[in-house]
């Protein structure tokens, strides 16, 4: 598609003399959507003038802003070598804007100065220092006022943290089940194929069972929580800054964090887990289904699930997604508090929060692996 | 239903709304409003607190469609064009809303330069020296490279102006341009709208309820009216504020309480 503003019509002819004066005469409308290939046949025409310019503007109708940026460029492109530039039969009332902008410099701006690499560098030491800094004085604040709502249960927003515990917790649920039946199903399918080689599908259950209770479970809950509500208490919080909501709150002397933080991490904390134990269930109707199709009773599915996966394996998980739930609701708000001005902002902190929680969890269950090692666990 | 609209003399004018019926399904907010806006006037929309002002400034630059009656851009009907047709008369207006509504991720040479990018195909030596006269002249040189955070409200203000008048509209449509700014730089807004108007025979549609800004701007006015929802008035405010025969309008333009 022809790009244009409107439809509109300009005709020139050049021709350059034998001195070199460039002569345009121009007829018809000069406006942003008709300058453009006159623009282009002068500025090629006069990259190095070599004699003046005449520019026969009598037969112009109308003539905007564009026009009359065109006349200013190359009048003053080609009096800076000491040329002359004649304009011709310039109406009165477009002469009128061109005085108006005669004063207006139009050479390009000098581009900012370059900062030299020691420069760079110091500069990213202190934005690292400031950075480190506000996230020890967040921590420090949170805990704080984590602390409080703990020992003045009174001041928590209990309205609040219900109606995050739905968004969170009760909305997620479908898309938790679902997650949770297909990859025991996937699992159970795939790890039936290879033991019946072996003639041990039965294990089948076992292997479901340990895997589901002590890694995925947890991993994947949270990851759907990262996703789901990690981004989604970045962005509403991120608004809100932009909107300079928090600082309204601050100047009515309400914290932002036990204000806004306090509920959302409360309701991960307390919902998460009973997430997990859902995931955890369709993720064994799902191993079920594929046993049962494998011509093993219900009984023996069940009784092999749960001689295998013993009381410690599903404490074990319970706290690791305690765990990454606080890491993720957490991680969400500080994001969401983090953001800059404009819309982009709130997209950059939104993409940061999900992204900064899933590290934040695979790190996570690394020490856990290592610390229930040792433990035994 | 036939309808009959006067062809000669909505061709005339730059914008002609003819027996407007406005408002959401079932909430009419005006009903058979018609009024002319003449060319390189500046036009003002005033009203109460919702009496459809904004409103009505978006149904003349076509974002909603009225429940009945037509408007003309350029002789044009906004309610009857194509998709390609509408697209050419938005080339040929240009709209500063109220919060400025530039993009925050843009620098405001950048903000101004994208309807050029995208409807013209000027080299991008020209369409930057364009955007920086439009910055120029609405007291913005400096600044290209500033991004909208981080100017005042009345810069960005400014900066919205300079970006409508990218593709040089001929109808420019302002919406409360000076609201929530200090009265000097609510002052200089009126004068560069008001050499603006001047200089680029641009017209002018500006919604706004700052008295001495339409007292010091304003070539005619209409005054919308809740109660009956229609127009209360229109002609020249000096005009309207002395010699109106409905109270309530003397009144309103007077700033004073009509006696019980």
């Amino acid at each position: 598609m022809p790009k244009t503003a409107n439809p509109s019509t300009l005709d020139y002819s050049l021709k350059t003399a034998q001195d070199g004066t460039v002569h345009a005469e121009v007829r018809g409308r000069m406006e942003a959507g008709s300058v453009g290939p006159l623009w282009k046949e002068l500025a090629s025409r006069l990259k190095k003038p070599r004699g003046g310019l005449v520019l026969d503007v009598e037969k112009v109708d109308y003539m905007d802003m564009s026009g009359q940026a065109l006349l200013l460029h190359f009048s003053r492109l080609v009096q800076d070598r000491n040329l002359p530039v004649e304009i011709r039969g310039l109406r009165s009332d477009f002469r009128h804007i061109q005085e108006q902008i005669d004063c207006f410099d139009c050479r390009p701006r000098p581009m900012q100065r370059k900062l030299s690499a020691l420069e760079e560098l110091g500069r990213a030491a202190v934005n690292l220092g400031r950075d480190t800094r506000q996230f020890f004085s967040f921590v420090g604040e949170f805990v704080s006022a984590f602390a409080y709502s703990l020992t003045h249960p009174g001041t928590v927003r209990w309205r609040d943290v219900l109606s995050h515990m739905e968004y969170v917790g009760g909305r997620a649920v479908f898309i938790i089940a679902l997650m949770g039946f297909l990859i025991g199903v996937i699992i159970a399918f795939q790890t039936a194929i290879t033991l019946r080689a072996f003639g041990a599908e039965i294990f089948v259950a076992k292997l479901l069972g340990l895997s589901m209770v002590r890694e995925l479970g947890p991993l994947v809950t949270s990851i759907i929580l990262a996703g789901r509500s990690g981004s989604a208490f970045a962005a509403e919080i991120g608004t809100m800054k932009t909107n300079e909501e928090i600082n309204a709150l601050q100047t009515m002397g309400l914290s932002p964090v036990r204000f806004l933080v306090v509920p959302r991490m409360l309701a991960a904390m307390l919902v998460t887990p009973l997430l997990c134990l859902f995931f955890l269930l369709f993720s064994f109707i799902g191993g079920a289904l594929v046993m049962l199709s494998m011509d093993f009773t219900l009984s023996s599915y069940i009784h092999q699930l749960s001689t295998s996966v013993g009381m410690t394996d599903f404490l074990g998980g319970m706290v690791k997604v305690f765990v990454f739930s606080i890491l993720v609701a957490w991680i969400g708000c500080v994001r969401g508090l983090q953001t800059g001005s404009g819309a982009s902002a709130v997209g950059r902190s939104t993409t940061s929060a999900v992204v900064s929680a899933i590290v934040l969890i695979i790190l996570a269950d690394g020490i856990f692996a290592v610390v229930y090692y040792i433990l035994g666990i | 239903m036939v309808k009959t609209y006067n062809v000669q003399s909505h061709t005339e004018h730059p914008v002609c709304v003819r027996k407007l019926y406005m408002g959401f399904p079932g909430e009419t907010l005006l009903e058979e409003v018609s009024f002319d806006v003449y060319a390189g006037e500046v036009f003002v929309i005033l009203g109460g607190s919702g009496s459809g002002k904004s409103t009505l400034l978006k149904h003349l630059i076509g974002l909603y469609s009225p429940l009945d009656g037509e408007i003309f851009i350029h002789g044009r009907s906004l309610t009857q064009a194509t998709p390609g047709e509408k697209t050419q008369i938005m080339n040929s207006i240009g709209i500063s809303y109220q919060s400025g509504a530039l993009f925050g991720s843009m620098t405001l040479l950048e903000n101004v330069r994208l309807p050029l990018e995208e409807f013209t195909d000027m080299p991008l030596e020209a369409m930057n020296l364009v955007c920086r006269l439009k910055l120029f002249q609405v007291g913005l040189e400096g600044y290209e490279k500033h991004l909208p955070s981080e100017l005042s409200g009345g810069m960005q203000k400014r900066a919205a102006i300079a970006r409508a008048m990218a593709l040089d509209p001929s109808i420019l449509f302002l919406d409360e341009p000076s609201a929530g700014l200090d009265p000097l730089t609510s002052l200089e807004l009126d004068e560069l709208i008001l050499n603006i108007a001047r200089t680029l025979k641009i017209t002018f549609i500006i919604v706004t309820h700052e008295l001495d800004s339409i007292f010091k701007i304003a070539d005619r006015m209409i005054i919308l009216d809740k109660r009956h929802k229609n127009l209360a008035a229109q002609g020249s405010p000096l005009e309207l504020s002395r010699t109106h025969p409905d109270p309530w309008v003397r009144s309103f333009l007077n700033r004073e309480k009509i006696a019980p």
